[in-house]
């Protein structure tokens, strides 16, 4: 389970759901470790900020997150979490390990300008 | 001085210390803000599972770490996250933060508990293969690297136990280290050594990293010849130690030869009205109590520190009115 304030995806048909309802979203899938958590909250910290993205999170080791882990995205990754970009339902962005607010916030305002 | 960006007490650093610093200035009706420059909790947040917290008996450090920041926002403490710290001005009776967005604030004291962050190897081609072969976390990526061959720099008691507990995973495990010996308890340093699937390369370091879309090989300098061989492997765990937040501090306050910041018992520090607390200090043993304790201290000093003051300008404002 993880523990954030971040709106949790439990399933794949979730996932679907909040992609066909929301133009921007920002999906990390990882596990409440040192690489993933610095991550989750980053996404709280700025959720106000950037009201035009649904910010969500993904537990790794659920096997629903196949949905993420097989995306050719990230093909390669070998770190969590892996942070997906998604733009009307299409992935425009995929990173892996820990990230700083500056690397966020660079993808945030580069693919989901208002 | 009394400006909508002035505080009684500025607080850097949102760990234990810095928190519980928030909560004793807020809880006492200081006006206290906390910066903060990562995610609040500092390196507490990393810790899955806290059982040797007196009066707590299982709790992971996330949710301890937001307990306190609640705790400390409930008595009125401002807390301001993941920003930059650009400018700091420690001397004076009024101390000054510039973040990098342009925004001034300001104090009559202030508290220093940057904490402190793990150890990069600073080395060609590291940032490009974080995440695609560079880990610092075992538990969280050793499962990428099952059935392959990987390298762990270290030789402290981090370095030597996720290097057994990479076996679980890992074909192969190499340990590299700058020095003839190990900086590990012993039933470490044995159980690595004994281990048939961890070999050594000692008084040796990475110098760079190399790879495609992810890590290949590795330069690895033996530091006593100078010779470079290029080796090849999946995946680098890198645990060599921790270093305080102290940068932005350098030539402000007094800093020992490691970087941490040197403190008198009331955890003051050689500039007036200025305290520091937590992991960044100067002292033996780091552990949330202990951050907690100088985070207290350092709280309660600092409020002395403005009540004599205030008493003393007492007089002052009387002629005046």
């Amino acid at each position: 389970m993880l523990y954030t304030n971040l709106k949790h995806i439990e399933s794949a048909d979730e996932h679907a759901k909040i992609l066909s309802e929301n133009e921007n979203v920002m999906v990390i899938c990882g596990r409440m470790g040192p690489m993933c958590i610095p991550v989750y909250g980053i996404a709280e910290e700025i959720e106000d900020e950037y009201k035009n993205v649904k910010f969500c999170d993904m537990e790794f080791d659920n096997p629903e997150s196949n949905v993420i882990r097989q995306l050719p995205e990230v093909r390669g990754f070998m770190g969590i979490p892996f942070t997906i970009y998604y733009k009307n339902g299409k992935v425009v962005k995929a990173t892996s390990s820990i990230q700083t607010k500056a690397q966020v916030t660079a993808i945030l305002d580069a693919e989901f300008k208002a | 001085m009394e400006t909508i960006n002035h505080y009684d007490v500025i607080v850097i650093g949102a760990g234990p210390a810095g928190l519980t610093a928030g909560i004793y200035l807020s809880r006492a009706r200081l006006k206290t803000l906390i910066l903060n420059e990562g995610a609040v909790g500092g390196q507490t947040v990393l810790t899955h599972e806290i059982a040797n917290y007196p009066g707590v008996e299982n709790i992971s450090g996330y949710q301890f770490a937001n307990i306190m920041k609640k705790q400390a926002k409930t008595f009125g403490c401002v807390i301001k996250s993941n920003i930059d710290i650009e400018h700091i001005v420690l001397d004076g009776d009024v101390k000054k933060v510039t973040l990098s967005d342009g925004s001034i604030f300001t104090s009559d004291s202030i508290i220093l508990s940057p904490g402190g962050r793990s150890r990069t190897l600073d080395v060609n081609g590291e940032g490009k293969f974080k995440g695609r072969g560079i880990s610092y976390c075992a538990t969280c990526d050793g499962d990428f690297f099952t059935d392959k061959e990987i390298v762990v720099v270290g030789g402290g008691n981090s370095a030597l136990e996720e290097a057994v507990s990479l076996t679980k995973y890992a074909r192969k495990v190499t340990i590299v280290h700058q020095f003839d010996h190990f900086q590990s308890f012993e039933h470490a340093i044995e159980e690595a050594r004994n281990h048939p699937k961890i070999s050594f390369i000692m008084e040796s370091s990475i110098s760079a990293f190399y790879g495609d879309e992810n890590l290949e090989s590795v330069d690895i300098v033996n530091l006593k010849t100078n010779e470079t061989t290029t080796f090849k492997t999946d995946g680098v765990f890198i645990f060599i130690g921790y270093v305080p937040n102290t940068e932005f501090l350098k030539d402000k306050i007094e800093l020992n030869q490691w970087g941490e910041i040197v403190v008198k018992q009331d955890m003051s520090t050689n500039i007036e009205g200025v305290y520091a607390a937590g992991d960044s200090n100067a002292k033996r043993f780091r552990q949330i109590t202990t951050a907690v304790a100088d985070g207290t201290i350092a709280a309660l000093a600092a409020s002395n520190y403005l009540h004599e003051r205030k008493s003393v300008k007492q007089p002052e404002k009387e002629v005046q009115v």
